[in-house]
C-alpha cells in the first residue's frame, strides 16, 4: 500500500490560513490502512484545526467526509455538491487523491494534509515499511525475493557494499542491509549461484526516469 | 635499486603473480611497475575543501617519489572538495601519476561517461571505480543520490569503453580512453563469507587492480587473502593491501568505532592506549611499517596502498622504514 504521514500540524494550519470554511476529505483506501488519512484521522484533524483556529479567534468551518478512494474519478465525484459550499479542500489522501481533486475541481484550491513517504506494509500495528520503489522492472526472481532497489540505500544491484556491518546499513544501525537479507535467503534457497551473476546496468525508463508512467489494458479500452 | 625492489618480488613462484600478463594495456606507470612484478606502492590525496590548487601542490611535494601513484579521493565521505579530475591534473603538472577515484554516487552514467573521456583527455591514466560513501555521512545529506549504476557495473563500462571501443548505450568511441582500471575491496564487511565471490564478480566484470580497506586485523585479512588465493584471484587482479597509520589512539578508536566496514581488533587499541600521548604518533607508524612487513611475506600480495589521512608527510617516513624506497623508475 502506499504509506503516508501526516504533515506537521502548523504546516497544515499555514496552508489553510486565510480559509473560513474548507472540506477536509479522508480517503478510505491505503491511507485508512495506515492509520493516517482516514474517517477517524479526518476527524482529530478537524478537530484540532478548529480548536487552534478559535484560540486564535479567527474560527473555521470544516465539513468532514470520507470517500471510498481519492484516486478514482468515480468517488471523487462524490463530493462535487460540496466543492461550491468551500473556500479550499484539505486533502487527506496521497498525492495521488490530491490530485485527482485538484484535476477534478479547477477552481479550488487543494492542499495536502499528508506526505506521501512510500510503498510498503505494516510490520505491526502503525508500524510501516518500505518494500518495494516502483521501478517497473521487478528482479525479486534473481534476488532471492528481496529488493536491492528499494531496499539498499545505494540501489546497489550488485551489493553488498564495503559499509555493512553485522547484517545492518552503514546509514543506520536500525536499517538491514539488504544485500545481508538477500544473501542468506538465496543462501537457505541453495541458489548462491545467482548471487555470483553480474546484474547488468539497470535500464531506469521504466523507474521515474522515463517521464510519468502509463499503464493500459487495452481490453478495457472500448 | 633493482635488486632492492626485487627483494620483495613476488615472481618467485609462491605469489603466483607471475601469472598475470606482463603487457601493459595502458601508459600507466602503475601497470607498468604491478606487470613488472615489482612489490608496488600506491598513497593518497585527499583535495582542498576549496579552489586552491597550491594545497594539492604542497601535497604533492610530501607525496611526491614515495609511492609509484597517488589515489585523488573523489568527495570522499560525501563532503564536498575539489574535483578529482582537477586535482588529478594539478597532480600531474607536479610530475605524480594519479589514480582517479570516481564514485557512482554523485553522477548518472552519461556524466561518468564523458568525465572519463575528459581525465583520458587531460592524462589520467589509472581510475579507481567506487560506490561512493552514501551522503547521509557528508555535508550535505540533504542530497538526492544517484547511483544510476553500481562499482561493478562501473569497472565494466571503463573496461568497454577502453577495449572495445564503445559507450555502454552500444554507440563507437572516436579516441578510447586508456585508463588501468582499479577498485576498491573491503574483507572486513559483512557477510565475510561472500567477499572472496564479491572480488570475483569484480575481477568478471574486468578490474585490474584492488586496494583493500584499511588493515588492521591481519588475522582476518589473511583468512580473506586464502580464499582468494585458492580461488586463483590474485593471478587474475593485482591485490595492493590497504595501510593507514593510526596519529594517536583518539583516531584508532574512532576509526574502531565510528568507520563503517573497519575492523580495528582490541589488542591493536591497547596496543595505542598503552603508549604515552606523545609517542602514539610514532606507534601508529611502527604498527603500519610491521603490517607492510607482513604483508609483503603473504602470498598473492602486490603491493601496498598507504592511506596516511591528512598526514601526508608521513607515507615517505613509512614506506623507507618499510624498505620500499627508492620507488623504481619505469
Amino acid at each position: 500500500m502506499v504509506i503516508g504521514e501526516r504533515k506537521p500540524f502548523e504546516e497544515i494550519t499555514s496552508m489553510a490560513e486565510g480559509n473560513k470554511k474548507i472540506l477536509v476529505l479522508g480517503c478510505g483506501g491505503c491511507v485508512t490502512v495506515c492509520l493516517t488519512g482516514g474517517h477517524d484521522a479526518v476527524r482529530v484533524l478537524s478537530s484540532q484545526l478548529r480548536m487552534a483556529r478559535d484560540k486564535m479567534g479567527n474560527p473555521i468551518e470544516i465539513i468532514e467526509k470520507t470517500v471510498e478512494r481519492q484516486c478514482d474519478p468515480e468517488y471523487v465525484e462524490e463530493v462535487h455538491d460540496i466543492i461550491p459550499q468551500v473556500d479550499a479542500v484539505l486533502s487527506m489522501a496521497c498525492g495521488v487523491g490530491v490530485q485527482y481533486m485538484a484535476e477534478r475541481y479547477m477552481d479550488t484550491p487543494v492542499y495536502p494534509a499528508l506526505n506521501t513517504t512510500f510503498v510498503g506494509g505494516s510490520k505491526k500495528e502503525g508500524y510501516y515499511v518500505e518494500r518495494c520503489q516502483t521501478c517497473g522492472q521487478c528482479k525479486l526472481y534473481y534476488t532471492g525475493g528481496i529488493c536491492p532497489i528499494a531496499r539498499c540505500s545505494k540501489s546497489l544491484l550488485n551489493g553488498p557494499c564495503g559499509g555493512s556491518t553485522k547484517g545492518k546499513c552503514e546509514i543506520d544501525p536500525q536499517v538491514d542491509c539488504a544485500w545481508q537479507l538477500i544473501i542468506d535467503r538465496l543462501r537457505s534457497l541453495n541458489q548462491m549461484d545467482r548471487y555470483e551473476e553480474i546484474m547488468t546496468n539497470n535500464d531506469w525508463r521504466t523507474n521515474r526516469d522515463g517521464g510519468p508512467r502509463t499503464m493500459v489494458r487495452e481490453d478495457f479500452q472500448r | 635499486m633493482a635488486n632492492k625492489q626485487g627483494r620483495w618480488s613476488t615472481n618467485d613462484g609462491q605469489g603466483g603473480l607471475s601469472k598475470m600478463s606482463s603487457e601493459c594495456k595502458t601508459e600507466s606507470k602503475l601497470e607498468k611497475i604491478l606487470r613488472s612484478g615489482q612489490f608496488t606502492v600506491t598513497g593518497e590525496c585527499g583535495p582542498p575543501r576549496g579552489a586552491d590548487p597550491d594545497v594539492v601542490r604542497k601535497k604533492c611535494r610530501l607525496l611526491k617519489d614515495k609511492a609509484d601513484a597517488f589515489n585523488i579521493t573523489d568527495n570522499q565521505t560525501s563532503v564536498v572538495r575539489m574535483s578529482s579530475i582537477s586535482s588529478s591534473v594539478i597532480m600531474m603538472q607536479e610530475g605524480l601519476e594519479p589514480v582517479m577515484q570516481m564514485v557512482c554516487r554523485d553522477r548518472n552514467r552519461i556524466a561518468m561517461q564523458s568525465d572519463i573521456l575528459g581525465a583520458a583527455a587531460l592524462g589520467v591514466k589509472n581510475m579507481l571505480c567506487l560506490s561512493g560513501d552514501h551522503q547521509k555521512f557528508g555535508d550535505h545529506p540533504q542530497a538526492k543520490n544517484v547511483f544510476d549504476i553500481d562499482s561493478i557495473q562501473l569497472i565494466s563500462m571503463v573496461r568497454v569503453m577502453r577495449d572495445e571501443g564503445k559507450f555502454l548505450g552500444g554507440e563507437e568511441i572516436k579516441g578510447v580512453p586508456r585508463l588501468f582500471i582499479g577498485a576498491a575491496k573491503n574483507p572486513f564487511a559483512d557477510p565475510f563469507e561472500i567477499r572472496v565471490p564479491r572480488l570475483a564478480k569484480k575481477v568478471a566484470a574486468g578490474v585490474e587492480f584492488i586496494q583493500t580497506q584499511c588493515i588492521f586485523n591481519l588475522d582476518k585479512f589473511s583468512e580473506w587473502m586464502k580464499g582468494v588465493v585458492d580461488c586463483g584471484l590474485h593471478e587474475k587482479v593485482f591485490i595492493l593491501g590497504g595501510v593507514t597509520p593510526f596519529k594517536s589512539f583518539g583516531m584508532a578508536r574512532y576509526m574502531a568505532n565510528n568507520v563503517p566496514g573497519m575492523d580495528v581488533p582490541d589488542e591493536v587499541l591497547q596496543r595505542m592506549k598503552g603508549t604515552p600521548k606523545e609517542h602514539q604518533a610514532e606507534e601508529g607508524i611502527t604498527i603500519a611499517v610491521e603490517t607492510i612487513k607482513q604483508l609483503q611475506a603473504m602470498p598473492g600480495i602486490a603491493g601496498v596502498h598507504i592511506m596516511a589521512i591528512e598526514w601526508e608527510e608521513k607515507v615517505g617516513e613509512i614506506a623507507e622504514k618499510a624498505g620500499l624506497l627508492p620507488r623504481p623508475s619505469v
